[in-house]
């Protein structure tokens, strides 16, 4: 007897909705191990990280907080799947949303003090040309030069990390810092503050925008033919290059929106919650929204989920690291082994397991 | 700025040491994508081997086992990728980055204990009469024994590739898959012993950078040097020998820009630490015109359907 893997005439509905469900619940039971080696009560670490910000005692200071961290994760990996079913690999989202931070604060920083509606659309605008210019690069390269873009948006993470310290010591300094690194805090400038809409609910702009990028990515997929072209080149290269798709049309434009949008995470960010930019202002956002748009199934109602569960899993880790002395490494580990099991129980879409007699050779 | 504080013999005696974290991972991605799997795991592979590598040498004193420890260390993790894309099938750049981010987390978790801790300290080989040459003496014939360890695999994955039997079937699988299990070649063995020769070389490559290169452990401390290897097997056109020659410039790079950071040149140090990072993608965007030279079954998912 041994075990066969078959191939499914048609991909299995049931499995494409399980999969992520069946990857969640194998990674409570792999981190529940991993916290026990830790010397945790695996089942109290598991309830502290899912349950506790819901409906935990202090529930009405974490909810907004799903609000504040899913939203730069679901716009993200809005971005990146439309790339990613394409098969155009954008993994430097992380570079993307730093300059786009740099640059919405660079606009809205120039305006200081001045007080008008319109220095906050602007700063918006700026960050997702930023994000869309950065973005552009891997973009432009891959289709003049033939260049890796996986490669290329990756080094240029580390490019932009470097550019960010510089502008947080340099040019974007606060003149009233005292010599502190970091820009002036948005949070003391209204034009320029990406506030809260509703008061206490986490309800900031960038959510607004993350909600509109879900729609939208919605109709472009299901009803555009440009989606169409998109999942058509995902799914048979061939068959698209003989349909007339172009190319070096749709790298620039997955390419370049999944950058837009990274932008104006970054922007809505740095503007918002994080209040300033500083050397350390990336926490790794534009890494973990690959994890989300896979999680999601490249679909955007899949990514809305699979992002609000992210930052679920940032929010109960950080209660963890506070109440059980979890460290922050571990919820890491968790959201990487989490990928892992996705993509292995994936294959359950396409194929079957089939138990057969071991053949003669 | 003082450019005359820069020896050009410590510079190049230098640039053999930060050369070779690079060479070792980029040897074995080499092998790895020769038999037409891209693993873009070297990143979280390098990482692991660092911590297994540092823990392992603090806890026996032992650099050598510390650098077994990593190779194995290496080997293990890549094995986890060996089974999403050999077994479950599953795409290779997904998996790739899984274990990247995969590995970045175990290796916090592993290294909490050994943050500001001190490895025991590798000996240089003593080499007589070449070592006391001028010149080539301190260049080239006083390092650790990794450096020498990292030449000689050039040399061996270059014979294996182009004269043996087992690098003309690992060849064979890299270029066409379903030609070779015809051929009644074990696609999947194959693969999945290459995926796990390079994660031990890429574990013994971020083991030299914790134990010899820095040396001590940090969150996150290899940087982007699994990606700069991934860069340099395209550099390369997979040929082995021009590894060597893409790690020596790198590694040139690298030692230049710290050497004009210390002797304070006029260019701020933000943009000299981009340095490596621009120049991986000025040199990726030269060689990227020639593409025929990539292995034709790259990246692309083997399953026999018979």
């Amino acid at each position: 007897m041994m075990l066969k893997l078959e191939k499914r005439a048609q991909p299995s509905l049931l499995w494409t909705y399980l999969t992520p469900l069946v990857a969640v619940i194998c990674t409570m039971i792999a981190g529940g191990a991993l916290f026990a080696v830790l010397g945790k009560n695996p089942g109290e670490a598991i309830a502290t990280i899912f349950w506790q910000p819901l409906f935990g005692e202090f529930a009405f200071y974490y909810r907004p907080q799903l609000l504040i961290k899913g939203a730069p994760l679901v716009l993200i990996a809005i971005g990146l799947s439309l790339g990613f079913r394409a098969g155009i690999w954008n993994i430097g989202a992380e570079g993307q949303y730093i300059i786009g931070a740099l640059t919405g604060a660079g606009v809205g920083l120039a305006f200081y003090p001045a007080e008008a509606w319109y220095i906050f659309p602007l700063m918006v605008m700026a960050g997702a040309l930023g994000g869309w210019a950065w973005a552009m690069i891997p973009a432009v390269l891959r289709t003049r030069f033939g260049t890796n873009e996986i490669l290329v948006s990756l080094m240029l993470v580390y490019v932009a990390e470097q550019l960010l310290a510089k502008m947080a010591l340099g040019l974007l300094r606060n003149p009233e810092g005292h010599g502190f690194p970091g820009s002036r805090n948005f949070q003391q400038y209204p034009s320029g503050h990406n506030a809260e809409i509703i008061t206490g609910s986490g309800m900031h702009w960038g959510v607004v925008a993350a909600l509109i990028a879900v729609i939208f990515s919605y109709i472009l997929l299901n009803r555009h033919i440009l989606g169409y072209h998109i999942r058509l080149t995902g799914q048979a290269p061939r068959a698209a290059k003989f349909a007339g798709v172009n190319p070096t049309q749709l790298i620039l434009f997955c390419l370049g929106t999944s950058g837009a949008l990274a932008g104006l995470a970054g922007m809505f960010e740095v503007s918002g919650p994080a209040g300033q930019i500083n050397i350390d202002f990336n926490v790794g956002y534009g890494f973990t929204a690959i994890i989300v748009a896979f999680l999601g199934r490249l679909h955007p109602v899949g990514i809305l989920l699979a992002g609000l569960l992210m930052a679920l899993t940032y929010i109960g880790g950080e209660i963890a690291q506070s109440n059980l002395g979890l460290p922050a490494a571990a919820i890491q580990m968790f959201q990487g082994m989490l990928l892992f099991f996705l993509l292995a129980i994936d294959v359950l879409t396409n194929f079957r397991i089939r138990r057969t007699k071991r053949e003669a050779v | 700025m003082d450019l005359s504080s820069i020896s050009p013999t410590l510079l190049l005696a230098s640039l053999m040491v930060a050369a070779t974290p690079i060479l070792l991972a980029a040897l074995g991605e080499l092998v790895v994508e020769r038999s037409g799997v891209l693993n873009l795991g070297v990143e979280g592979m390098m990482i692991t081997g660092a911590i297994c590598g540092f823990a392992v040498a603090v806890e026996t004193g032992s650099p050598v086992l510390g650098f077994a420890a990593a190779a194995v260390g290496g080997a293990a993790l890549s094995l986890l990728f060996a089974l999403l894309t050999q077994v479950a099938l599953a795409n290779h750049v997904a998996s790739g980055l899984a274990l990247t981010l995969f590995g970045l987390g175990l290796s916090a978790l592993l290294g909490q204990g050994y943050v500001g801790i001190k490895p025991p300290p590798t000996d240089k080989l003593d080499i007589p009469l070449l070592g006391d040459m001028p010149f080539l003496g301190p260049v080239v014939f006083s390092h650790d024994l990794m450096v020498y360890v990292g030449l000689a695999l050039v040399v061996a994955v270059w014979w294996m590739l182009n004269h043996s039997r087992a690098g003309l079937v690992l060849r064979a699988v890299g270029e066409n898959h379903d030609a070779a299990h015809a051929l009644g070649f074990k696609v999947v063995r194959v693969r999945i012993m290459a995926i796990m020769f390079g994660g031990a070389c890429a574990g013994l490559g971020g083991a030299y950078i914790s134990l010899i290169r820095v040396p001590q452990w940090t969150e996150g401390m290899t940087a982007g040097a699994g990606w700069i290897a991934l860069a340099l097997v395209v550099f390369a056109s997979w040929k082995a020998g021009r590894v060597l020659l893409g790690a020596y410039l790198f590694g040139g790079i690298t030692v230049l820009q710290l050497n004009l950071q210390a002797a304070g040149v006029d260019i701020p140090v933000e943009y000299l630490s981009m340095s490596p990072y621009v120049i991986t993608i000025l040199v990726l965007v030269i060689m990227s015109a020639d593409r025929s030279r990539a292995p034709a079954s790259l990246g692309r998912t083997f399953h026999a359907s018979s």
